[in-house]
């Protein structure tokens, strides 16, 4: 079987769709929500670590500052 | 070290220091050199009659400065940041990051001098002599190397968002870069492209517009989201839509540069694709655009107390405006009004001044205490200040070239009933000269914002540790 040029392309635009498709799907997907809120929320992670640390070693020399 | 906890890893803030205090000193001069050559338009006489200072060489210097000196000094100590503190590890590669910081910096001191000079490729935000763009290459090579060994090494099982659109934009800015400098030289500062003709045309604005689309645009939001869920204390508005608003950004923006080109010697089928991929971009970016808007949902009330918050969320409002401008004016119809006139001038500006730098000051803003262990900057107060001078100054210069370019384009295009130009060129320069002179007046409030922000930004680092203590808002 010969494919020309343009249905090459047309095939190729097809399965950048579905791609695409499959991306939406699979990052709505209810599988993922708890994943992804974790993901979200880890910036602040460092934050409440560091916080809680501080908190506990309130009476502890910190030697560093970060 | 005796805690075991996630904050004690040994971060390398070093580079990310260097960059961040670079990116506010970059941002005054390449903001500086932009109102010099607004006035030299209004006062010819500004160039002294020396080669050095004409136009047409200040001008690439300009735009070199506030893309490549403050833009990407602005993204490499984001990211720097970023990667580290999303992956829980320092950087990888040693010194390789302190090279990237030097060999960065030594390129743009060369882009300071050799463009004033006259060695230009001629060629629009790649203007840089082959001696120079080599080093380019290797530094950028080298970014790459320590963002993505920091990525590989990283202690977190998931990427953070952020981190996707930096690591697009630097793997894509490589590759743009090295396809569009490629040259014949002749000498140490002359070279020739190996691209003729309309592919060489094609080629310079496949680079030019992904220039906007990568390093403009997603590497600026992968500033944005991580700096804008921050200072707003809330995780981002939807986590599943910055998915789908990476894919689909990336997927698309490689393809809007024909709009560059419409109505040239380019192919009408490239100019058509480059037309409709830009208009269908519209929807990524506002997709985009919205999720950070809306992660301050139910906090609104932050935006009247917090004028870092107040710089990212107004970031975002010019970013949702060039991106629907940008998609109207690739519109062919359109650009045959727009093109070549003050009108694109405006619409960069709205991008560069509204979108990147207000986006890069709330996150500088928000970075340098943290860098330089306070709990905020020196002065909230000049923050303020800062903000009110540079929207004002970004909305006389985006009016003042609104107007100045459709009335240019309306005067051009203007015919008399015998088919002849109503209009001499002169003209339409003529009219141009009050709304030069509100962009003159736009770029200074700019400039005197960035004054400011050093002013701050210096205080806050000669300071005594943690003496600085956040204000606790009731």
């Amino acid at each position: 079987m010969t494919m020309d040029y343009g249905t090459l392309r047309g095939l190729i635009a097809l399965l950048i769709l579905a791609l695409f498709t499959i991306i939406v799907v699979w990052s709505y997907s209810k599988k993922q929500k708890g994943a992804f809120d974790e993901a979200a929320n880890s910036i602040f992670e460092e934050d409440n670590d560091k916080a809680k640390l501080d908190n506990m070693n309130s009476k502890q020399e910190s030697n560093k500052n970060v | 070290m005796s805690q075991s906890n996630a904050s004690s890893v040994d971060y390398n803030f070093d580079v990310v220091r260097q960059f961040a205090v670079m990116t506010v000193i970059w941002g005054i001069v390449g903001t500086s050199i932009g109102v010099l050559i607004a006035a030299q338009l209004i006062w010819p006489v500004l160039n002294f009659d020396t080669p050095w200072l004409t136009y047409s060489r200040l001008r690439p210097l300009h735009t070199n400065v506030v893309i490549f000196a403050f833009g990407t000094s602005a993204l490499f100590a984001s990211s720097y940041y970023v990667v580290q503190r999303t992956c829980k590890t320092t950087l990888f590669g040693g010194k390789l990051a302190s090279f990237t910081f030097w060999g960065w910096q030594t390129v743009i001191v060369l882009a300071v001098i050799t463009l004033p000079l006259g060695f230009t490729s001629s060629k629009e935000y790649a203007e840089l002599e082959w001696p120079i763009d080599i080093l380019i290459a290797v530094v950028w090579i080298c970014y790459a190397i320590v963002f993505f060994g920091t990525l590989v090494k990283r202690k977190t099982s998931h990427i953070y968002v952020a981190n996707w659109f930096f690591g697009g934009f630097i793997l894509t800015v490589a590759v743009l870069h090295i396809g569009n400098s490629m040259v014949i030289p002749v000498s140490m500062m002359k070279s020739y492209s190996i691209y003729s003709g309309a592919i060489d045309a094609m080629m310079q604005w496949w680079y030019g517009h992904n220039a906007v689309g990568f390093l403009l645009t997603a590497g600026f939001l992968g500033m944005m989201y991580y700096f804008v869920p921050k200072q707003a204390e809330r995780p981002v508005y939807s986590y599943r839509l910055s998915i789908v608003h990476f894919w689909a950004l990336i997927s698309l923006y490689i393809w809007a540069g024909p709009h560059h080109l419409h109505y040239t010697a380019l192919p009408d089928w490239a100019q058509s694709v480059g037309m409709v991929m830009s208009i269908v971009l519209f929807l990524p970016s506002w997709g985009g655009m919205i999720n950070g808007i809306m992660t301050l949902s139910g906090a609104w009330h932050k935006l009247r107390y917090d004028p870092i918050l107040r710089f990212l969320i107004v970031s975002l409002s010019f970013y949702g405006m060039s991106t629907f401008e940008g998609p109207m004016m690739a519109i062919k119809s359109v650009n045959a009004l727009s093109h070549y006139t003050d009108w694109t001038i405006g619409h960069v500006h709205s991008g560069a001044l509204g979108w990147v730098a207000m986006v890069t000051i709330g996150a500088m803003y928000h970075l340098i205490p943290v860098l330089f262990n306070q709990g905020r900057m020196y002065s909230i107060k000049l923050i303020n200040v800062h903000f009110w001078l540079h929207t004002a100054g970004i909305i006389l210069y985006i009016v003042a070239m609104w107007i100045s370019g459709v009335m240019q384009g309306l005067m051009w295009r203007a015919v008399n009933t015998d088919g002849t130009l109503t209009y001499s060129f002169v003209e339409s320069l003529t009219a141009s000269y009050p709304f030069y002179f509100i962009r003159f007046v736009g770029g200074i409030l700019v400039v005197i914002g960035f004054f400011l922000m050093a002013y701050n930004m210096f205080k806050t680092i000669y300071a005594k540790d943690n003496s600085l203590k956040p204000v606790e808002i009731i």
